[in-house]
């Protein structure tokens, strides 16, 4: 199971999925959201949403010299804080742009794909993907 | 007020010598939580009494509150200015991204004093102003232009905001706005003719940052409740679908709709500038405000061929709502949307207020009309109800300025009918041009009697829906209602919350998110607030020489049937008696 993008032209911006993203986190603000709404250029151009694609073989754990990454059931990775030294190279690895970076803790904030700020999308814009991977295999 | 909380910090800007130091304001937030409450402190405070509004002396502010960041529709900034257009309380609210982007960049207020030598924008963040050269964007024709380039410009990361200016904001317009992510404007009463005063192109904030609560697992449970409240609702529903246009066929089948500047309150096409009619044939994207689910912004696809060359074509992305196909379309006696689009484009580019642009071409029209003024006045222009090819080249004259009349123009209807004449029918209350809705005398009441002068003051108009039903409702009966919803509405625009969420965020509602943020407030407690703040508005109002005796009434409101019917002036004088009586005898008790 896995975050999709279902159709980001009806995106209207409201950024209410970041928003949850922060309080699954346990906080408030947008510190801690790890998926990204801004403006693709002006508002009127549509929206770019940075979500984690779950990979199959994801370069961020690649990139990852203390094993920190470790690979997730059904695509993408999940963080062991104790062994991540904070150096950012799966930030650099992530070519979407969707690690993002928890500044009070030094850490990457990492997609669990838990589905809280699918349900908080009132457009269905992204959903749960609950059948495929990354690759587009079914599971 | 928790002690953690960023709100506290007031940012103060200074343009002329470039500088800028952060303040610890928890005596203003802790006591007057945010938004407009502490808006008018800083006001009362920076703006030295009689100082020029389009002069150095006169600040700036924009404020947020506790809600924004925390909580759904918590979406709107107030700024507090002295306006250039009334030469007083300059006050006016914005959503897009530039609440949550000032609360996420750590602060509570912004207050920007002083004149900067040449033209510049401002750029904040991380606890950082950055003072940039905008010469180059000085005199630019789109405001979406000026954005592309600063957003290109500026590195800043998290949530961001671009607030900025037109042509007619440079030249001091005093009915120019400050836009905002494109589509969302600091509208009324003048800021944008403040910020060309100072120099100031544009403001960039942005942050992205973690927001203490009292108890995060209550701070989940108290926003599921209201974001689920905003995503059920249907009154949420109406705004997301057709959003504010929704209004304009209600109005028109009560008789309420402005139209032909006030001759009629019935447009006759009506059902052609619907908001039904124009989702249908034009409706391109719809956008929320940072924050907020319902996502009442529309936006329209025009697509337009070029005339000089066949099969070229460009599609504008034009923003519609309530207000503006009232004041440049019903009020100007207009039904083609294409025509009424390119004129919204035009006055958008130029970076004018909508609302007062379309009631000054509304006056002009009937001026021009009744013969008060001439094709010598208007540069060769006849004026005609919905020629819009003619409105927009009196729209590039008005920001052109060729001659005395267009500079009379510029000013507005009430200084454009001093000169002209046609006062009877110069749509302006306490300086300020008419919004749309002659639904009976509470709006006008309403108009009269709010701090700013806007229908947003007190919603009058949903008074009249009860006139109409309860006929023995007195003046004394209406104006008690009226300065009571204009008093909550201060706590609202505190916090600060869209309006459009004004039943979403019930007392109880409002007192649960509060007391999450570290403010312990009760009913009656927030009452007391809200008449404080709106006290000290008026006080800030008499101390800049307003004077409720010097306000004008149009004659024509009292010519034209509302939707309760012929309006009387001696109701709509008696209510405005009780209504200086209430404030003036607490702005007398505090002074």
């Amino acid at each position: 199971m896995r975050l999709e993008v279902i159709d980001a032209d009806k995106c209207v911006g409201c950024q209410c999925c970041m928003f949850a993203c922060t309080r699954i986190h346990r906080d408030a603000g947008l510190a801690k959201s790890c998926i990204s709404v801004k403006s693709a250029g002006g508002m009127q151009h549509g929206f770019l949403l940075t979500v984690c694609r779950a990979c199959e073989d994801p370069p961020c754990a690649r990139a990852c010299p203390e094993d920190a990454l470790v690979l997730r059931k059904g695509g993408g990775v999940l963080l062991k804080e104790e062994r991540c030294a904070g150096c950012g190279a799966c930030v650099k690895a992530c070519i979407l742009g969707a690690v993002f970076w928890d500044e009070d803790n030094n850490k990457p904030l990492i997609c669990r794909h838990c589905g809280f700020c699918a349900e908080h999308c009132p457009y269905n814009v992204i959903g749960m993907d609950k059948k495929r991977t990354a690759s587009g295999e079914k599971i | 007020m928790i002690g953690a909380d960023p709100l506290r910090n007031v940012l103060y800007v200074n343009l002329t010598n470039k500088s800028f130091r952060i303040a610890d304001r928890s005596d203003l937030f802790g006591k007057y939580m945010g938004g407009a409450g502490v808006a008018i402190q800083l006001l009362t405070e920076e703006c030295p009494k009689g100082a020029d509004p389009l002069g150095p002396d006169n600040p700036i502010v924009f404020a947020v509150g506790p809600l924004n960041g925390l909580y759904p529709l918590a979406s709107k900034t107030v700024a507090m200015f002295k306006s250039p257009h009334t030469g007083n309380l300059g006050e006016s609210h914005a959503g897009g991204r530039s609440a949550v982007s000032i609360r996420m960049a750590g602060y509570g207020a912004i207050v920007i004093n002083g004149v900067s030598e040449r033209p510049c924008y401002i750029s904040v963040t991380g606890n950082m102003v950055y003072f940039r050269d905008a010469s180059t964007l000085w005199g630019m024709g789109k405001s979406e232009t000026v954005g592309k380039v600063i957003r290109a410009n500026e590195p800043s990361s998290g949530l961001r905001t671009i607030m900025r200016i037109g042509i007619a904001g440079e030249r001091l317009i005093p009915y120019s706005c400050v836009t905002t992510e494109t589509y969302r404007h600091f509208g009324r009463l003048g800021l944008g003719a403040v910020f060309g005063s100072k120099k100031l192109k544009a403001v960039v904030v942005s942050g992205k940052r973690s927001l203490p609560v009292i108890d995060q697992r209550q701070y989940e449970k108290h926003y599921e409740l209201i974001f689920n409240k905003a995503t059920e609702s249907p009154v949420m529903k109406k705004y997301h679908e057709i959003g504010t246009p929704v209004n304009v066929t209600p109005l028109n089948v009560s008789g309420a709709l402005p139209t032909r500047n006030l001759l009629s309150a019935h447009f006759e096409q009506a059902d052609l500038i619907s908001g039904e009619t124009i989702a249908q044939q034009c409706l391109g994207k719809r956008l929320a405000c940072a924050h907020c689910p319902v996502a009442c912004i529309h936006i329209a696809a025009l697509r337009e061929p070029y005339e000089d060359e066949p099969y070229f074509y460009k599609t504008s992305m034009i923003g519609y709502d309530y207000e503006l196909l009232y004041s440049c379309g019903s009020l100007l006696g207009g039904s083609d949307v294409p025509g009424i689009l390119e004129l919204l484009d035009g006055i958008e580019a130029y970076g004018l207020d909508c609302m007062s642009a379309g009631v000054v071409l509304a006056w002009a029209t009937e001026a021009f009309i009744n013969g008060l003024i001439s094709e010598k006045e208007t540069d060769g222009l006849r004026l005609a109800w919905g020629d819009y090819k003619v409105y927009l080249k009196a729209v590039a004259n008005i920001v052109e300025q060729p001659n005395d009349f267009y500079r009379a123009l510029a000013k507005g209807v009430d200084y454009a009918s001093s000169a002209y004449g046609g006062q009877e029918y110069a749509l302006a209350f306490g300086g300020n041009e008419m919004p749309g809705y002659h639904t009976g005398p509470a709006a006008h009441i309403g108009y009269l009697a709010g701090a700013r002068h806007s229908h947003l003051d007190s919603g009058a108009y949903s008074i009249d829906k009860k006139i109409m039903v309860n006929k023995a409702m007195t003046p004394e009966m209406v104006a008690t209602e009226i300065i009571a919803e204009e008093r909550w509405r201060q706590i609202l625009t505190s916090l600060v919350i869209c309006f459009f969420a004004r039943e979403l965020y019930s007392t109880d509602v409002v007192i649960e998110a509060l007391r999450l943020s570290g403010f312990d407030l009760d009913e009656p407690a927030l009452k007391k607030l809200g008449e404080d703040i709106h006290t000290e508005k008026f006080r800030f109002k008499v101390r800049e020489g307003f004077s409720f005796d010097a306000l004008r009434i149009p004659k024509r409101i009292f010519q034209t049937p509302s939707g309760a019917g012929m309006i009387d002036e001696q109701f709509v004088r008696t209510a405005m008696e009780c209504v200086k009586k209430e404030i003036m005898s607490k702005v007398e008790a505090t002074q």
